[in-house]
């Protein structure tokens, strides 16, 4: 029932987020055609504005943004003025899904072993390693890993290519610079979620029982412990396939993350539109799944 | 050594809502707080982190007029490696990076930090007023909160700043009459980094004043005909302050990189001002394959690196130790 209520609420809430970035970067101060190579005469720019419609109001500028999103038309770009924006979603987006879902499962598949493995050997020196790795992995960002990773792999040793994109071995420092941040979130969520839960009572009755301790940790705690990265990983996801502006200009990738900041710096109105429309139907969806993946990881909501 | 209570007593979760001054405990007697801090003191990560956040501000303190450099004085003697003379080398002006180094880090922790208090002003109000009113304003409020989560904080932070500048620039500017435009673009900062770090303050706090508001204590000094304010100053602010201090404690390093990728993008602090961020940009665009001027991102990189490490381990000391429910 109320999955269906959330489902039904989705489009005007995302209408509502149209809305609100559509007034917020138009009110910003400065326009698309600020930045021009030469400045164009006030006709010319007038026949611009014309043509854009952006000299109408406010209102009916919306309301026929909304009419092309009915035809899934995102409208075209003010600043790349030969593509659309539905061109540039469909170049970029494919390159920015490849390296933000590898460095998703960099981030679950370091960070989750990581961050159980700590949990079990509380108090031990595993874990005050293991910890200072995730915290030091908390503390290092993507654009310092990136510029290190490529003096060092790239430049060094020449291992992977410096920068651009092409084959697999473009991607790996990339994903690498951009996963390692979150592995160390993940981890520390993953941790905390474990040793909360390990002091449980069911837990000490499942040890009572006599279960072997694998059965314990994994069949008993697990599930439960796991449920603070299940909620992270929700909009940790929607961060990472909507690409990321430093790792994509740092490696020259042609992904849509720096349109993302580039557009909000020019005023390119529709771009911005456009991707914060899609970053928040994904985060929405995907916060969707979280909580039915919590309905089923969870004994207490599925029974209750 | 008068008074034997440290300043953060009153502020310690576990005191309880209405003590009058004069039941203050004599020295040496076991107070929550003295526990917390014993604890935090136990904890040796947290305790060395304390440390060397104490020795890193008094660095950015006095550094600058113990280095023999100015922070922007430019000389000959380009990318020079770090050697006796500059003890982390010098960039591509000959401006000795230690000297812009530390300034850079004083205004990194500056924006951090007040970035910090003004996600805390803002959250603070806005969860204790929607948990404490309740009903049909909570649901408003948070979903308030709900649709500015589901915006990216990058474009709403470019788009604040860049609005804030163009309507309130000149005003502020004339109103600090002899502040230079960097003193500007770092108030700017200050109020963007606030306005879009608070939501997450704004939904623990949220949580906790409702779970407190049905408490006994609240309801019994309600039938005594406490007023809303009174119970809001007396009983609910001072319970919920020790979660708010950790979270402040662990805002600050996020703001602090927040600050220094806004600065990375040229957002930030402008030239020649400079905070760890912007030395680090500034470094990443020295990379060529000829040579490497590593120490360029190594040093301002392993400053910051040192920082946001010691501010967390503080954070999660202080969590721990203003728990009154962790073992002793």
């Amino acid at each position: 029932m109320d999955l269906i209520k959330r489902i039904l609420f989705l489009p005007p809430l995302l209408l509502l987020i149209t809305f609100l970035a559509f007034v917020l970067v138009r009110v910003a101060p400065g326009g698309p055609f600020d930045r021009e190579r030469r400045p164009a005469s006030p006709e010319i720019e007038r026949h611009i504005r014309a043509k854009y419609h952006l000299d109408e109001s406010i209102g009916r500028q919306y309301l026929r943004y909304v009419g092309g999103l009915v035809r899934g038309d995102f409208g075209p770009s003010l600043k790349y003025r030969s593509h659309t924006v539905n061109d540039i979603i469909r170049q970029g987006l494919p390159v920015s899904l490849i390296v933000g879902g590898a460095a998703f499962g960099v981030a679950l598949g370091l960070g989750i072993p990581l961050g159980f493995f700590t949990a079990v050997r509380r108090h031990r020196w595993e874990d005050m390693a293991g910890g200072f790795i995730a915290l030091l992995a908390v503390c290092i960002p993507g654009f310092v890993v990136g510029p290190l990773l490529v003096m060092g792999l790239a430049i060094h040793w020449r291992l992977f290519p410096v920068a651009l994109w092409g084959t697999a071995s473009h991607a790996v420092l990339p994903v690498m610079a951009l996963g390692i941040y979150f592995a160390g979130r993940v981890s520390r969520l993953m941790r905390e979620g474990m040793q909360s839960t390990l002091t449980a009572d069911f837990i000490t009755t499942a040890r009572a029982k006599g279960l072997s301790e694998s059965a314990v940790l994994w069949r008993h705690a697990f599930p439960l412990a796991v449920l603070p990265v299940v909620s992270y990983a929700g909009p940790l996801l929607a961060d990472l396939l909507t690409g990321s502006f430093v790792i994509e200009s740092i490696f020259q990738i042609p992904g849509i993350g720096v349109f993302l900041v580039n557009s909000s710096l020019n005023r390119d109105y529709p771009m911005v539109v456009g991707l914060v429309l899609l970053y928040a139907a994904l985060l929405l969806v995907l916060n969707l799944a979280v909580d039915c993946i919590h309905f089923w990881l969870d004994p207490r909501t599925r029974h209750g | 050594m008068d008074d034997p209570r440290p300043s953060l007593e009153p502020s310690s979760p576990a005191r309880q809502p209405a003590p009058a001054p004069a039941s203050v405990p004599e020295r040496g007697a076991d107070t929550p707080g003295r526990r917390a801090v014993r604890r935090f003191g136990r904890n040796r990560a947290a305790a060395a982190s304390a440390v060397v956040l104490a020795l890193l501000l008094l660095g950015v303190a006095i550094g600058p007029w113990l280095s023999p450099y100015a922070p922007d004085a430019i000389s000959t003697d380009q990318f020079s490696p770090p050697d006796g003379r500059h003890w982390f080398g010098t960039d591509v002006h000959g401006r000795d990076l230690l000297a812009r180094v530390l300034y850079g880090t004083r205004i990194s922790l500056v924006v951090g930090a007040v970035g910090a208090g003004v996600s805390l002003v803002i959250g603070v109000l806005w969860g204790a007023t929607a948990g404490y009113v309740g009903g049909r304003w909570d649901h408003i409020m948070m979903r308030v909160v709900d649709v500015l989560y589901s915006l990216p904080s990058i474009v709403f932070v470019i788009v604040l700043i860049t609005t804030l500048e163009q309507y309130f620039g000149q005003w502020i500017a004339r109103w600090l009459s002899p502040a230079s435009g960097g003193t500007v673009r770092m108030l700017l900062l200050f109020a963007g980094l606030g306005a879009v770090s608070w939501l997450t303050m704004a939904r623990i706090v949220r949580g906790q004043v409702m779970s407190l508001r049905t408490r006994s204590f609240v309801e019994a000094s309600r039938a005594l005909g406490a007023g809303h304010v009174s119970i809001l100053r007396r009983h609910i602010l001072p319970n919920i302050s020790g979660v708010v201090i950790v979270y402040v404690m662990l805002t600050v390093p996020s703001v602090v990189l927040s600050e220094s990728f806004l600065s990375y993008l040229g957002l930030g602090i402008q030239p020649p001002q400079a905070s760890l961020g912007s030395l680090i940009a500034d470094g990443a665009t020295q990379i060529n394959p000829f040579r490497t001027y590593w120490w360029l991102i190594v040093c301002p990189a392993g400053v910051l690196v040192a920082t946001l490490l010691a501010l967390n381990f503080v954070g999660d000391g202080l969590r721990d130790a203003l728990d009154p429910r962790s073992e002793e």
